[in-house]
């Protein structure tokens, strides 16, 4: 029998957790309809929907606050800075790290794993030094370090993983080298929902003297961060998966790891003196701040920060297990139906295949009942091999979704099979 | 769903389930790959041209209904025809998938089950896909052909 939505209500003020039918009010969004349905958003893997604080905090920015930042001595230039360097503050605090000159506003994820990339790998790897991650990277965890092995010689080396999703930590630990100069790893695979024991990734890299890149961009919506806990020396992740706005993200890096980098990009805001024979450059976090940044959307990621926090990542995190674990229970009852990635730990994502049915064909009938979930590879080819599919279809959740979405999608699913059986 | 039905007709799903030409060709003369990466469709298109016509059409692999069934429906259409006609079919089909519904079209006999398509802009490429792998076929291509 399935649980209805006003017993879920009833089980979550029971258990004083957060109230889901009124978080659904504060995103605009999924007020709306779409092919004549109630819109079903479960591709926030994708980019999650944004809070009406959120909306509002951008545009109450080019309101009443715009100006440029770090440079201006008139009224509006100094507010603008105190905001934005408040959203730093306000990152710094969420992962807790221990210095704001460890928090450098990047476009996305993709743009902090290349940084590292080019500002710690490019100037010291040598060819035969090996860089190691593993097989459930998104691709801006793979190819990043791709071009830089073709600038540098370094090699890539791959951790494989199980056929339920999870790394092979003694396969990892014995691709651990001399010549291993970098690790790097999802914390949650953006494909299958594995959620990988970086702590102890970390652990073993660091007792060979590695350095350890995260690629959180699939964790921070889902799961507390604690960048000192796991004791990473990079933590890259995106605003846009955190219910911020796109174009801001954020890299974490050690102070003394960032300290010794060169700069990634050169232009204003990174100096701090310029001559035609020399230019000196900015501290932390600046050097690695060319140009006007993303004022708005910096302080846009702090509003959604602030909402998360009004809820607590935890509450957040137990309503998606939740979900989680419903899905994949409903999941279990169709035939035909195959989970791709099992793993004992997820967070927040169902991929699945369908008898029969490519993926691609799922997502149009979907979308025609109003729901929305990703089909494809998921940016992770490498994962898709693994498991020998072309492509999955993939569901992913937010603090917003409800079990009531979960029997939509299964509803539909039926409906993918009904047509498909002619 | 009547719009789906438009889309996902019996014919599409009859060549999605039972693909005709769906083998290697021996004696093939031209052959060109296939790739749509966004979805992970691919596939291989195998001609035996004999002066100018296309005595046999086939190909291999995997995509979804739409992609499949309109490569079974690509092999069935284009033999017997001659590399000018087969070009013109191509460029009939892409103006059935992506024109206005209410511009005059050549009649394409069977492919224009297809034409439901063009209500699904995403799935255009789907449709398309074997008939950009025949041109380049036609064309001489060595290299895999990307809807990218």
């Amino acid at each position: 029998m399935k649980t209805t939505a006003s017993e879920i209500v009833a089980v979550q003020a029971a258990h004083g957790e957060f109230d889901v039918s009124r978080a659904r009010e504060d995103f605009p969004i999924l007020m709306q309809t779409v092919h004549g349905r109630p819109l079903v958003y479960l591709d926030n893997a994708a980019t999650s929907q944004k809070p009406r604080g959120v909306i509002e905090c951008e545009s109450r920015y080019y309101a009443t606050l715009n100006a440029n930042i770090h440079r201006g001595l008139h009224d509006l230039s100094q507010r603008a800075t105190e905001a934005f360097e408040a959203a730093r503050e306000k990152v710094r605090c969420f992962i807790n790290a221990a210095d704001t000159k460890e928090i450098v506003f990047v476009r996305g994820t993709t743009e902090a794993i290349n940084l590292v990339a080019q500002s710690y790998g490019r100037s010291r790897f040598k060819p035969g030094d090996e860089i190691l991650l593993t097989e459930m990277e998104h691709h801006s965890n793979i190819v990043p370090w791709q071009l830089l092995c073709e600038q540098t010689g370094a090699v890539l080396r791959v951790a494989p993983m199980d056929d339920v999703g999870e790394l092979l930590l003694d396969e990892f630990e014995k691709l651990l080298s001399p010549r291993t100069k970098l690790v790097t790893v999802a914390h949650v695979s953006n494909a299958l929902g594995t959620v990988n024991p970086v702590r102890r990734i970390v652990d073993l890299a660091h007792s060979v003297g590695i350095p350890v890149v995260v690629d959180g961009a699939q964790a921070v919506p889902h799961l507390k961060v604690d960048v000192r806990a796991l004791n990473c020396d990079f933590y890259a992740f995106s605003g846009h998966k955190l219910y911020g706005p796109t174009g801001i993200g954020v890299l974490y890096g050690k102070a003394a790891l960032l300290e010794a980098m060169p700069p990634y990009q050169g232009g204003g805001d990174m100096i701090s003196q310029v001559t035609f024979a020399k230019t000196m450059y900015n501290t932390l976090p600046y050097k690695f701040e060319a140009g006007t940044p993303n004022i708005a959307g910096g302080i846009g990621l702090g509003a959604a920060i602030d909402y998360v926090e009004s809820i607590g990542i935890e509450a957040i995190a137990a309503h998606e297990n939740d979900l989680l674990a419903y899905a994949t229970r409903c999941a279990g009852e169709v035939s035909g139906l195959t989970v791709i990635g099992k793993a004992s730990e997820k967070a927040g994502i169902l991929s699945f295949t369908l008898e029969g049915v490519h993926p691609h064909d799922i997502g149009t009938i979907l979308d025609h009942e109003g729901i929305a979930i990703r089909s494809g590879h998921h940016c992770a080819m490498p994962i898709m091999d693994h498991f020998h599919v072309p492509a999955t279809a993939r569901a992913s959740f937010a603090l917003y979704n409800t079990r009531e979405e979960i029997d939509a999608l299964f509803h539909g699913l039926g409906k993918v099979q009904e047509l498909f059986a002619q | 769903m009547s719009d789906l039905r438009d889309l996902y007709q019996e014919v599409i799903f009859d060549h999605y389930k039972k693909p005709r030409n769906f083998h290697p060709l021996a004696g093939a003369n031209r052959k060109a790959e296939g790739f749509n990466p966004l979805c992970g469709d691919q596939l291989t298109l195998y001609l035996k041209l004999r002066d100018g016509v296309i005595q046999d059409a086939s190909f291999e692999g995997s995509g979804c209904a739409i992609s499949t069934a309109s490569a079974s429906l690509l092999t069935e259409s284009v033999k017997g025809k001659t590399e000018q006609e087969a070009e013109v079919l191509f460029q009939g089909f892409h103006n059935l998938v992506t024109r206005d519904a209410a511009a005059p079209a050549p009649d394409l006999g069977k492919l224009e089950v297809l034409g439901g398509v063009r209500e699904f802009p995403a799935r255009v490429k789907c449709a398309t896909l074997a008939w950009h792998t025949l041109h380049a076929a036609l064309a001489n291509q060595v290299e895999t052909v990307s809807t990218e």
